[in-house]
């Protein structure tokens, strides 16, 4: 690990002030992302922020019936939130299917976010990878791709975004609350959060460099049934090959894409009577494979209607 | 950096170089061997220990962030002559070879059942928002953060279960 100088903030506008004077700063709170690519020298901070004895740990109910998670919150806080568990079954499941229940104890729902690819070409350092070394090239695109991106993807990187957690938020309409480098609050849609790799797969998020994540805020519990369905190659402990997060009528599929990946195609085709089956084939219309990922095509398109079927049977028994 | 943290109930100053790991911190200044290191990269579970009552992966978490932290060794869960019942339930069943994974499965089984206790659901709970069953499913599931290379799964589990009903 490369040396780095390290501070503890004392509250939220001094981690951003610190940030935005520190070359070469990173904030770190969980760390079971960061620390373990700082190990392999992918990631070379050269000043950490501990942002976790922030007071952003709280989970409070908003005025408009949904819900403010503190970035702090740990998964495992989230995942066993009462509210969260009645009123978005989806975001604990996804939670739970997801890393191992020592890394759910450590990481934080700001961090899920933030946390890279788990493509094997961005972890071996002696191979190109643009997301790495911005101009090297992609190893992926004539490698192994079993695990790679079918929407989304550029000629620059196929890689996917691990999380679980995202892909339900995604469904929920999740909101994310930042404070920018300057000290001011804002607040956009989950989904503007990501950026689709393009040329410059190096650059994951429209945040600011030093803008810190404050929290996630979950609008009111949509109609229907929600549901988190995850295929992989383990049982446990493994991320997914292709996930989806069903809340009522909105979709969100894990596992495909380098974002979690909102099924818009997918949901206009359902409300305006498609077959689940031919939503999902209205979403995946525009899939692409790099040859061993093409199974994903197809196993997206029979996962994705199978949740939807039992997510519907679920919100008429309700 | 000047840390203190408290070990297995005592209070410990180190002056730490700000990239040491707690499992190095514990291993090479506290010389507490019991928690192992495996892969390094919270893959395998071997430096699981007890931060303030949840198991955590000591070599993913830097040691200057735990600064007037509790941390719970397996030196701190049982001795020889007074073991705890988990570890008597690991010899009784057997559950393992080598031993290399033993206390990481100790530590993570204690924060495990702490958890199933405190109502925290897994991907093994039929319904999230109900009370999880300690059934031998849900402890396969909350375990599969810890590997045994010997593979002695089926007798962790019994182990676990059999502790679990002894300390119940």
């Amino acid at each position: 690990m490369r040396p780095f100088t390290y501070e503890r903030a004392a509250d939220p506008q001094a981690a951003v002030k610190a940030a935005a004077e520190t070359p070469g700063a990173r904030f770190i709170a969980g760390g079971t992302n960061l620390l373990d690519l700082m190990k392999l020298e992918i990631e070379r901070p050269q000043h950490l922020i501990d942002v976790t004895r922030l007071p952003l740990a709280e989970i409070e109910d908003t005025a408009e019936g949904g819900l403010r998670i503190g970035a702090m919150a740990t998964n495992t806080a989230v995942a066993a939130d009462r509210r969260v568990r009645a009123r978005y079954p989806v975001l604990t499941q996804a939670i739970v299917s997801g890393a191992s229940g020592q890394l759910r104890n450590k990481a934080t729902t700001g961090g899920n976010l933030l946390q890279r690819t788990r493509c094997p070409y961005f972890y071996d350092t002696t191979k190109p990878c643009n997301k790495r070394q911005p101009g090297s090239g992609c190893s992926a695109l004539e490698g192994i791709s079993r695990e790679m991106a079918i929407l989304g993807a550029s000629t620059a990187c196929i890689a996917t975004h691990p999380s679980d957690m995202a892909v339900a938020l995604a469904a929920l309409d999740a909101a994310v609350e930042t404070l920018t480098p300057g000290g001011k609050a804002r607040r956009f849609p989950l989904l503007q959060l990501h950026r689709l790799p393009g040329e410059t797969p190096h650059l994951e998020t429209h945040l600011t460099p030093g803008e810190l994540i404050t929290a996630v805020v979950l609008p009111p519990p949509p109609e229907g049934g929600q549901l988190y369905r995850k295929v992989r190659d383990r049982a446990s402990y493994a991320t997914a090959l292709v996930s989806i997060a069903v809340a009522g009528g909105k979709l969100a599929l894990g596992g495909v894409a380098p974002k979690p990946w909102r099924a818009a195609e997918a949901e206009a085709a359902l409300a305006a009577g498609a077959s689940p089956r031919e939503a999902l084939g209205a979403e995946l219309a525009s899939a692409t494979s790099a040859g061993d990922n093409a199974f994903k095509i197809s196993l997206a398109g029979r996962l994705g209607a199978a949740a939807i079927e039992e997510a519907r049977a679920q919100g008429r028994g309700q | 950096m000047r840390t203190t943290i408290t070990v297995n109930g005592e209070a410990r100053a180190l002056d730490l170089d700000p990239r040491t790991t707690l499992l190095d911190a514990l291993r090479e200044q506290l010389r507490l061997t019991g928690t192992k290191k495996g892969c390094d990269h919270g893959q395998c579970g071997a430096c699981t220990v007890l931060v303030n009552g949840a198991r955590i992966n000591s070599c993913l978490s830097l040691a200057v962030m735990h600064d007037g932290d509790e941390v719970t060794t397996i030196e701190g869960v049982g001795t020889p002559d007074r073991l705890h019942p988990l570890q008597k339930a690991f010899l009784t069943e057997d559950a393992f070879q080598c031993g290399y994974c033993t206390p990481g499965q100790i530590c993570s089984a204690l924060g495990m059942l702490a958890e199933v206790a405190a109502d925290i659901p897994s991907h093994a709970t039929p319904d999230v928002a109900a009370k999880a069953a300690l059934t031998d499913e849900e402890i396969r599931e909350r375990m599969s953060g810890n590997i045994c290379r010997c593979s002695a799964y089926p007798q962790i589990v019994a182990a676990i279960r059999g502790a679990a009903e002894e300390m119940a």
